[in-house]
């Protein structure tokens, strides 16, 4: 914000398309870096708990930004998916007692295979239509798991997963597990940030601006898009392990339409099309319940009473969860994001800005 | 500039305060639901939950120190449930009364790691009954399993004490809480030689014309049980009397058995005659009721609206009452207020005798049945409100243990 960028000159190809361009990029990103070791250090439990749900969200919220945010697909499936990658690793984890380090990817890729198929139909509809389809897709996957005791385990739908164990400890608490999520969850950004640069991060970009176009310069369309879903499907099949993990259980009805609308939401108000928006919008999404609730705790008896109170800030968080979805379509479209981008732009050139 | 100190030294005397209270409370965790898809269910058993603590509190505590519930809406959420968890952990709540099936599920292992008990009243897997295999989950009332048993045995009473020959429908929310009693039901068929048919009604429940045209006219049964959740219980009564099956052949499991659910339904005249399975006592004739409109009028307020949709209401005071009965043995058993989870856990396997005027059933709960016997009693919709038509009963304990050793 308050540097300069004049002065750095890119003298190869290399150091054009770096990741960090500027030096003062690298800084902030080792400060964030520093920040997020020392954070289960210092912040009590309940607080790394929180962390941990946003990381899980970021992973979710970066598959389903490829897909919706980059490619120009939409899907409400997305949670259907990481139903998906939840089963399979429960299944193989307690079946054969295989290690995270692989039921995590095995759930990520049975999730991206089913995910391939669902977005067959994405090749000739596009639009409401893709989202009837996907719409669709996780109905019927609910169903399958609904009623297949072979996936499902029994007529609780549910499977008791152990913890993830690595060079012989268990990780159990908190602050285990956030080491376990933090890794999946900077492994999932910094893959996504390097995606959507790459060869097909760019055919991907491609065929949401204009995918006619995009047909006539040589782009396949129908493997671009199977990729961008099998992609996007492997990121939430991943989330879904870690869910997984996280909480002991594979459980299906965690995983339903609600939660799909969810992380439309997390893009949306993050901001479609953008790696920090991901991450902005499964924060945003994840604490403004909690930060309604402690403000209504500690304010809210100087209006209301305590009865009132109980019932006030459930409604309260639908209503403003709601009234922003809202705002940021009519005011910011693009979300979190370019918010953010805008507090930078003036700062820039602060205090000439002419 | 000096408003500014004042605003911060009033922070500063509320922080205080408030933490002085925290160091005597004893803080229960409570879950509930009041905007989500089982929000019909929380907007009544919340309010009861907090009068029947208010009441405790009013008569001094338990052992002199004050019960502090705080309540976290999760709205039927996974994440928000483990926040909420996390949360009620920080401000050392005792005992965490859980609400919902997948929340219980995700929280289970949890709870069992950080040794604190969690109730499941009315959800979470009837396995967790066995105290065994889930030391820290407290069911506290009567699972499906149980309630399945209570149904066949009610209506096996109905039709003269033996189902041999006779046709059962069993109509039931395609979800894994519907199909939980099928193990259940189906070791019945073989024990008392009836006919059972099922028929799903899948998500959300609220089309089930082809499944009642099936029921009333091809089957025909002589009885059928009801397991359904959220709007569908009032469509099931709906459809039912529109093709002409007798509503007082019909039995509903605990979820579809409420005042809400009647006047979804049309209305009292619309349901005469339709069965409800209860884990808690329906109606205000209960003395702790009076306690608590009488508390009410000592402040100068009339009694809560919400008491008026006794089925929820009743339901949130019986959990209420068999926590703070739990903290009470806690409290005895040590002998100072300063009581820790695991004490709590060990309260809630003492308990014994405990009905608060028949509100709550005779439950005993010990090291190994944390369900407390799976209870039942069943009420009838009939001129206006829900008439009791059977005591508390326990049906097929021997086929249920069983059952809960085997781990379904």
């Amino acid at each position: 914000m308050f540097h300069r960028e004049s002065g750095y000159y890119k003298t190869s190809y290399a150091a054009d398309m770096a990741l960090y361009p500027l030096p003062v990029a690298r800084w902030t990103v080792a400060a964030i870096a520093l920040a997020m070791c020392i954070a289960p250090f210092v912040l009590h439990e309940y607080y790394v708990s929180i962390i941990n749900l946003i990381l899980v969200a970021t992973v979710g919220a970066l598959g389903l930004n490829i897909l919706v945010g980059y490619t120009g697909q939409i899907s409400i499936g997305h949670a259907a998916f990481m139903s998906v990658g939840a089963y399979t690793a429960a299944n193989l984890a307690v079946r054969l007692d295989l290690p995270f380090w692989l039921t995590l990817p095995a759930g990520g890729l049975m999730a991206a295979a089913i995910g391939a198929i669902v977005g067959i139909p994405s090749l000739r509809i596009k639009g409401l239509y893709l989202a009837i389809a996907t719409l669709a897709g996780q109905l019927i996957i609910e169903w399958t798991i609904n009623h297949v005791p072979w996936i499902s385990g029994g007529a609780q739908a549910s499977i008791e997963v152990p913890r993830p164990t690595l060079f012989g400890t268990q990780l159990k608490t908190q602050f285990q597990l956030y080491w376990f999520l933090l890794f999946f969850a900077v492994l999932a950004i910094v893959g996504t940030l390097n995606l959507v640069r790459s060869r097909i991060g760019r055919a991907f970009i491609a065929i949401r601006d204009q995918d006619i176009a995009a047909e006539i310069i040589g782009i396949n369309i129908f493997r671009y898009k199977l990729i961008a879903f099998a992609i996007s499907s492997f990121y939430a099949g991943v989330t879904g392990v870690l869910y997984t993990y996280y909480l002991g259980i594979a459980n299906y009805e965690q995983f339903q339409i609600v939660t799909s609308i969810d992380y439309l939401a997390m893009i949306i108000i993050g901001g479609l099309g953008s790696v920090l928006g991901s991450i902005l919008g499964a924060i945003f999404v994840t604490l403004l319940p909690i930060v309604i609730r402690l403000g209504m705790e500690n304010w809210g008896t100087l209006l209301f009473s305590a009865a009132d109170i109980n019932n006030l800030i459930p409604n309260l968080r639908l209503i403003l969860f709601g009234g922003l979805i809202i705002l940021f379509l009519v005011l910011e479209p693009e979300g979190l994001n370019r918010l953010w981008r805008n507090i930078r732009s003036y700062f820039r050139v602060w205090p000439f800005s002419y | 500039m000096r408003s500014f100190r004042l605003l911060l030294a009033g922070a500063a005397a509320l922080a205080l305060s408030t933490q002085a209270i925290a160091q005597k409370d004893i803080v229960i965790g409570l879950q509930c639901d009041r905007t989500g898809p089982t929000q019909t269910v929380g907007v009544f058993l919340c309010p009861g939950y907090h009068d029947y603590i208010a009441l405790v509190n009013s008569k001094g505590g338990v052992g002199g120190a004050k019960i502090r519930a705080l309540e976290i809406d999760h709205e039927y959420k996974v994440p928000a449930a483990v926040e909420s968890y996390e949360r009620h952990k920080k401000e050392g709540a005792v005992l965490i009364s859980l609400y919902g099936t997948p929340q219980t599920q995700a929280l289970t292992q949890r709870l069992t790691e950080d040794k604190i008990a969690g109730t499941s009243p009315g959800f979470g897997s009837a396995a967790a009954a066995n105290g065994d295999r889930f030391p820290y989950i407290f069911p506290i009332a009567a699972s499906y399993w149980s309630q399945a048993a209570g149904a066949v045995q009610f209506v096996k009473d109905r039709l003269g004490g033996n189902l041999k020959g006779k046709k059962i429908a069993y109509l039931y929310f395609d979800n894994p809480a519907g199909r939980e009693p099928l193990p259940v039901l189906e070791a019945l068929v073989k024990e008392e030689g009836f006919e059972m048919r099922t028929f799903a009604v899948p998500s959300p429940g609220v089309e089930m014309g082809a499944q009642v045209i099936d029921i009333a006219q091809r089957f025909k049964p002589d009885f059928v049980i009801a397991h359904l959740f959220g709007r569908s219980p009032s469509v099931s009564i709906k459809e039912l009397k529109r093709v002409g099956y007798p509503l007082s052949k019909v039995v509903s499991f605990v979820w579809g058995a409420s005042e809400a659910d009647i006047i979804a339904a049309g209305g009292w005249a619309t349901a005469e005659g339709y069965y409800g399975i209860q884990f808690a006592g329906v109606g205000s004739n209960y003395p702790v009721l009076k306690e608590i409109t009488e508390m009410y009028t000592k402040q100068g307020k009339p009694a809560p609206k919400e008491m008026a949709s006794t089925v929820f209401y009743n339901r949130g005071v019986l959990i209420a009452a068999i926590h703070v009965e739990a903290i009470r043995n806690a409290v005895v058993a040590k002998g100072s207020t300063n009581i820790t989870p695991q004490d709590v856990k060990l309260g809630f396997e003492k308990i014994k005798g405990f009905t608060l005027g028949g509100l709550v059933p005779p439950l005993e709960i010990n090291n190994v049945d944390h369900e407390g016997g799976g209870w039942v009693q069943i009420f009838q919709a009939k001129g206006g409100k829900w008439v009791k038509s059977t005591e508390w009963f326990k049906a097929y304990p021997t086929l249920l243990k069983r059952m809960l050793a085997h781990g379904g």
